[in-house]
């Protein structure tokens, strides 16, 4: 058990994956003698060679494209997409191949490949260099959408994609780059579409992904002070997502908040919401609420990207509005 | 007429275009009866190209196709029964019916896929082409492509980055003149050699209604891409003679245009050469029929075949594996 960081647990999930089996290569951007933006890849190409460690020109499309390729030709490519706001150049690979050629072709083949890519503001990066797209991959049949919270799930998850013979969008969050956390020596599987339940609680269930994570525990904090117990989970996989776990919350709690950082305007919270509507009416003592980013582009400015930004507080405020719900309607 | 070849040679050249043209004649009336669902877009005029390549591959190269794609699936070897049963939308089709005619594939033979977007082969048959060079295994890929293709800006990012990464790529473009509805002057301002030529990779042009002339040219470079020199382009001047898709009346071209594409019949070119070198027209004709009672026999098959499964279809999203989501 050491302590790593998120970007190097999943730097170290690469080079396992690399190590274990000879079909994994890597390429993007920068990926290879620079060790990528982020250094997220750093090292690797010195270790595994230029031949399986490749910089790509700036070119999303084919980057993408060459992905499902060599993935139909017995590789397991690991691909990266700078930010992920980018995917927008890659989008006909992911959504009208990659996705859809196991079923398209009848079952013949599968599509085993790896998009890495980061999402996420509070670096003042901009309308294009910030945005939580993955409601997007979520949305297409055949794409598996991962978006792990910590470094320990970065590192499991990142393994089971690679392993997986679906094409999965690994969505990596900027802002928990430089996060600390335990990583034990022989760390243990996660299965894609299998949530982890953050904190226990019996007041309101919080179902978050990603960095919110990290926001749902502070207001769960907050919570507690005032004697409220929420359960905090982490989906840790929005497509497939654990539906399991969160009706068994629910069950429990009768309240349900979700919470991203991404748009809320149809967004992942808005299919949970409805999903756990339509099974689980009878369940809630309050309709089901939403925390999301407002429906406009990610400003730059720090004070406009700090009150853009979904954070603990509007959690809070929402854990209350659900447990004040009979009183605001009497 | 001289030819390089022996007479087996141009017999199977032949045949294999014979069983293009025949095939999407038959789809073609197929289709008028409404036998076939959805769109269709045939290659009628083109079949040198895709016979004349794919002679010059092995089993195990491999092929990304386009829309108008029966003759690469059909050149390459796919299953005659599995094809037509496919675009019948059969559960005994190559691809179980959920792709239909611009998603045949039959990954068996090295066929990736017809694709129902423009350019949309390129990035895979690339990816293919790295496949085949990672994994050392003497393979090259094809990406045919058509004209339309030029102006999609994924050809250019692969033109660079195969000749980056000097990969076993062949860019195989049927130029017949026609983006759909619009002539290539109008949308296309450059060539495609001398785009090849700002990339480094060698371009040939070859007269796409010669198969031997196509067969020559891809055998060429496939040895070339083979042996580690990189990637190669061949453009084939071809003729599309029917429309975009059938039902296409083409009102945006005029009569020579027509007559000039039909002027120019692979098959006529074909079987001139064949007989110049000794063979009965009988033979060849004996040859066709043997063509065409194949297709029967693939018609007659498909029209038995099952409706598809829907349960088993949504139950393949992704992948089946043993074991739940849960681990």
């Amino acid at each position: 058990m050491a302590e790593t960081r998120y970007g190097m647990a999943i730097n170290r999930a690469l080079a396992d994956a690399m190590q274990a089996d000879a079909s994994v290569i890597l390429f993007g951007e920068d990926v290879g003698a620079p060790g990528g933006p982020f250094a997220v890849t750093r090292g690797l190409q010195a270790k595994f060679g230029p031949e399986r460690v490749r910089d790509t020109p700036i070119s999303e499309a084919t980057i993408a494209g060459a992905a499902v390729g060599a993935a139909l030709g017995g590789l397991k490519p690991v691909v990266e997409i700078m930010f992920m706001d980018f995917v927008t150049l890659a989008m006909d690979a992911l959504v009208n191949q990659a996705a859809k050629a196991h079923f398209m072709f009848g079952g013949q083949c599968s599509v085993p490949m790896v998009v890495r890519t980061p999402h996420g503001g509070g670096l003042n990066a901009g309308p294009q260099h910030s945005q939580c797209l993955e409601a997007w991959f979520a949305h297409v049949p055949g794409l598996k959408v991962v978006v792990p919270s910590n470094p320990a799930d970065a590192y499991a998850l990142l393994r089971t994609a690679i392993a997986d013979p679906d094409p999965v969008v690994f969505v990596e969050n900027k802002a928990l780059y430089s996060m600390k956390g335990e990583l034990a020596d022989a760390p243990q599987p996660v299965a894609i579409g299998c949530a982890s339940i953050a904190q226990s609680g019996s007041d309101a269930t919080i179902v978050v992904y990603g960095a919110s994570v990290a926001a749902a525990l502070k207001a769960a904090a907050f919570l507690a002070a005032e004697g409220i117990a929420a359960e905090v989970i982490d989906l840790r996989s929005i497509q497939p997502w654990d539906e399991r776990a969160v009706l068994e919350s629910v069950a429990k709690t009768r309240r349900l908040i979700i919470a991203h950082e991404a748009v809320t305007a149809f967004g992942v919270g808005a299919e949970i919401a409805a999903r756990i509507s339509e099974l689980a009416f009878g369940d809630l003592a309050a309709p089901v609420l939403r925390v999301g980013a407002d429906f406009m582009p990610i400003p730059f400015a720090r004070s406009l990207e700090r009150a853009y930004l979904p954070g603990e507080a509007d959690i809070t405020a929402a854990v209350r509005r659900s447990l004040n719900w009979k009183r605001d309607t009497d | 007429m001289h030819s390089e070849l022996n007479q087996q040679d141009l017999l199977s050249l032949h045949e294999n275009m014979v069983l293009i043209r025949r095939s999407e004649e038959r789809l073609s009336r197929l289709f008028g009866d409404g036998e076939v669902p959805g769109f269709l877009h045939l290659s009628v005029g083109q079949e040198a190209v895709p016979v004349g390549i794919c002679a010059a591959l092995q089993a195990m190269d491999t092929v990304a196709s386009t829309h108008r794609g029966h003759g690469h699936a059909l050149a390459k070897g796919v299953d005659l029964r599995g094809f037509f049963a496919e675009i019948l939308g059969r559960e005994e089709g190559l691809c179980r019916g959920r792709g239909g005619s611009i998603h045949v594939a039959d990954l068996r033979v090295g066929m990736l896929g017809a694709n129902g977007i423009v350019g949309g082969g390129l990035p895979i048959a690339l990816g293919s082409a790295l496949a085949h060079q990672v994994r050392r295994s003497g393979g090259v890929a094809v990406a045919f492509f058509g004209d339309g293709a030029m102006a999609e800006g994924v050809l250019h990012e692969c033109l660079n980055l195969a000749s980056l990464w000097k990969l076993p790529l062949i860019f195989a473009c049927e130029n017949n003149g026609w983006s759909e509805f619009s002539p290539l002057n109008r949308q296309f301002a450059a060539q495609l050699g001398a785009l090849g030529n700002a990339f480094g990779i060698p371009a040939a042009q070859v007269d796409g209604s010669d198969v031997e002339a196509v067969r020559a040219a891809a055998t060429r470079i496939v040895a070339l891409a083979r042996r580690g020199d990189g990637p190669q382009i061949l453009e084939c001047k071809t003729f599309r003679w029917r429309g975009h898709y059938e039902g296409d009346p083409q009102k945006y071209r005029d009569a020579g245009d027509l007559a000039e594409a039909r002027s120019r019949d692979p098959l006529v070119v074909s079987e001139a050469r064949i007989v110049a070198t000794g063979i009965s027209v009988d033979r060849i004709r004996t040859l066709e029929h043997a063509v065409e009672a194949r297709i029967e026999a693939a018609v007659e098959a498909a029209r038995l075949g099952r409706e598809p499964d829907y349960a088993a279809a949504a139950a393949d999203v992704y992948t089946q594996v043993a074991g739940g989501a849960h681990g």
